[in-house]
């Protein structure tokens, strides 16, 4: 049907360059699939982060952002293909097995606890312990670091001991991000993190992603399907159609109206391609 | 709505307060707001205060209330919702609910009971059962996890099933439970009952100190462990406790067991108290008010929110309430209309402290 895409656009000349020259390649995707039943999802992702950068994931419902995450986040296995982090290659059979290779998944809205303390969340499934046979919570202990924690990278919230519950979206936001990279997350994998987030919240997020990319290195995909957030939040952009990359490009090169041009030319040929099948 | 409440001044002073008031004095308004925070947010404040009103009230109506006979009757009747209260907030925080409990605490004694018959010693009589308790508690986790069965209908299915083993096996007829196989409320201490029978029910004040000393221990676990970080986790969101990598399903069937394990133990020492069994007694009867109690203590519901303390106190509410209104000489069946009353009222001041907290701490 659709399996003529065009070569991906930007994938060639001037951007080639430039990746090459950037840091290490931390995650790897080569020609992964993935089907349900008949229906083929994804027909061969090739995809790369580096350290410290952050790649914005476009595409319409369907085009299989969220499956691909799946993939990554370990919740579910791929049929075809290899993901290699740090050059090894991995098969993650669980979401803790991918978080044992450093790639935590950050989900807007469920990620907090609304009835615990910051500080818990923070360390939820990570607790500090007294030492002794009944897992006491060091609270003294986890509060002292998640403040320390929170000082490091610039998040502000107005207490600890706020149940996330009394949290804004955009501090909740920060906490479920804070919380992923605490424990040693390098990739990061957030869904939609400025859906519903009003200007000044939006703010708090886009410093804390940048900061968290340039100073501590932690490498993020970001899937959202509006641009104008990615552009703000992202090194690059991969768009997803029809269960491929078909654009590659960095942000700087590139601008709103140009993606967007390019993506309505990418439909344009899958609409003919299949046209000219049927 | 939030914010008009407090000044700019007001609310940076108190911005770290509960962590930081013994590191340095702070202010005097942000002393009297800290305080102020600490006693609203407290869950438990209704049902103390509604539980020191009545006892005022029981007090001065009737001044027999104060004497041991008056108090020992507001403990009879608190230990038992308690003690499944106590259990069954376990089980509420993660948004299910046992209702099961009560016939677990009143198959315990049985189980015990011919075990005992068929010569076992009362010792591993009682062993056993617990460990029928926990199954039981196991099965209704099972059934909650596994077969996504609501938990209102699992545990009520296994509340029959076991009402009728009850019934069935006992013949219908009425029994008296080991080391109690003394006349009930003989004396406060029955010299000939060794120092085992008088701890396991048959002191009148050990089964509420039983009582309290689980209470205080669930309340530990609830608030100073990890199991009870993940408890609060498992009900306040499911899916993202599970993300966070909380063994959600091993949580739920524990604190199934736990409840289960935990109206089976004091449904023993309920039973050696007052020596006598009677099949025809339904546990339905218990759980309701055990339910009651945790729900006037401020227990949600929903899930995520709870207190052992605040149950515990519920049920103290409950005993001192039944105790009271039979000691005034009022009609038993005027009980239940106070109840009713009284657990509205209850509800009704927990959500405005609930608001008025919520305020206090945004602020």
């Amino acid at each position: 049907m659709i399996d003529d895409i065009p070569e991906p656009a930007g994938l060639a000349g001037e951007t080639a360059t430039e990746l090459s020259r950037s840091p290490e390649v931390v995650l790897e995707v080569q020609g992964v699939t993935k089907s349900f039943g008949p229906l083929s999802v994804l027909r061969g992702i090739d995809l790369t982060l580096r350290s410290g950068e952050v790649l914005g994931l476009v595409g319409d419902n369907g085009a299989g952002k969220s499956t691909l995450v799946k993939i990554l986040s370990g919740y579910s296995p791929q049929d075809s293909g290899r993901l290699l982090v740090k050059g090894k290659e991995v098969h993650f059979k669980s979401v803790e097995d991918a978080a044992a290779h450093g790639i935590e998944t950050v989900y807007q809205d469920l990620a907090l606890i609304p009835q615990l303390p910051v500080f818990e969340n923070l360390f939820l499934n990570h607790e500090i312990l007294h030492f002794g046979p009944f897992h006491v919570l060091n609270k003294r202990k986890m509060r002292e670091l998640t403040r320390q924690y929170l000082d490091d990278i610039n998040v502000n919230v107005p207490n600890v001991n706020a149940e996330a519950a009394q949290l804004s979206g955009g501090q909740r936001q920060a906490i479920a991000v804070a919380r992923a990279t605490r424990t040693n997350a390098s990739i990061l994998l957030l869904d939609e993190p400025l859906a519903a987030m009003g200007a000044r919240e939006s703010r708090l997020i886009i410093d804390l992603v940048r900061g968290l990319a340039s100073h501590r290195s932690v490498s993020m995909i970001i899937i959202d399907h509006n641009f104008a957030h990615l552009f703000e939040l992202c090194d690059r952009v991969n768009v997803m159609q029809g269960g491929r990359i078909t654009i590659d490009q960095l942000t700087k090169d590139t601008s709103l109206e140009k993606l967007t041009e390019l993506m309505v030319s990418n439909y344009r040929s899958q609409l003919q391609a299949a046209v000219v099948e049927s | 709505m939030a914010t008009s409440v407090t000044s700019p001044a007001e609310s940076q002073s108190s911005a770290g307060l509960p962590s930081s008031a013994g590191e340095a004095g702070p202010p005097q308004v942000g002393l009297r707001r800290y305080l102020w925070q600490l006693f609203v947010a407290q869950r438990e404040v209704t049902p103390v205060l509604i539980t020191i009103g009545l006892f005022i009230f029981f007090w001065i109506d009737s001044p027999n209330f104060l004497t041991s006979l008056g108090l020992n009757s507001a403990a009879g009747f608190a230990g038992p919702y308690g003690a499944l209260a106590v259990g069954e907030v376990l089980v509420l925080v993660l948004g299910e609910i046992d209702l099961s409990a009560g016939q677990v605490f009143l198959l315990s004694p049985w189980i015990m009971y011919w075990l005992w018959q068929l010569g076992v010693p009362v010792g591993w009589a009682i062993v056993c059962a617990l460990v029928v308790s926990i199954g039981v508690g196991l099965i209704n986790g099972l059934i909650t996890v596994f077969l996504n069965v609501p938990s209102f209908v699992g545990t009520l299915a296994t509340n029959f099933v076991l009402f009728g083993l009850v019934l069935i096996f006992s013949d219908d007829t009425e029994a008296t439970p080991v080391p109690g196989a003394i006349p009930p409320q003989t004396t406060a201490v029955a010299p000939h009952v060794g120092l085992f029978g008088q701890i396991i029910g048959v002191w009148e004040w050990s089964e509420i100190l039983w009582v309290i000393a689980i209470a205080i221990v669930i309340q530990f676990v609830l608030t100073r462990t990890r199991f009870g970080v993940r408890v609060i986790a498992t009900g306040g969101n499911l899916l993202g406790a599970a993300e966070a990598g909380v063994p959600v399903r091993r949580v739920k069937i524990m604190c199934f067991v736990l409840c289960s394990f935990l109206s089976g133990l004091v449904g023993i020492v309920d039973a050696v108290k007052y020596g006598t069994l009677d099949p025809g007694n339904p546990g339905v009867n218990y759980i309701l008010y055990a339910v009651g109690a945790c729900v006037i203590g401020g227990t949600a519901l929903t899930g995520g929110r709870g207190t052992v303390i605040g149950a515990f106190i519920g049920a103290i509410l409950i005993g001192i309430l039944e105790a009271g209104l039979n000691i005034i000489g009022i009609s038993t069946n005027d009980f239940f209309v106070y109840i009713g009353l009284v657990m509205i009222l209850a509800m009704t001041l927990n959500g405005w402290l609930d608001r008025l907290a919520a305020r206090t701490r945004s602020g």
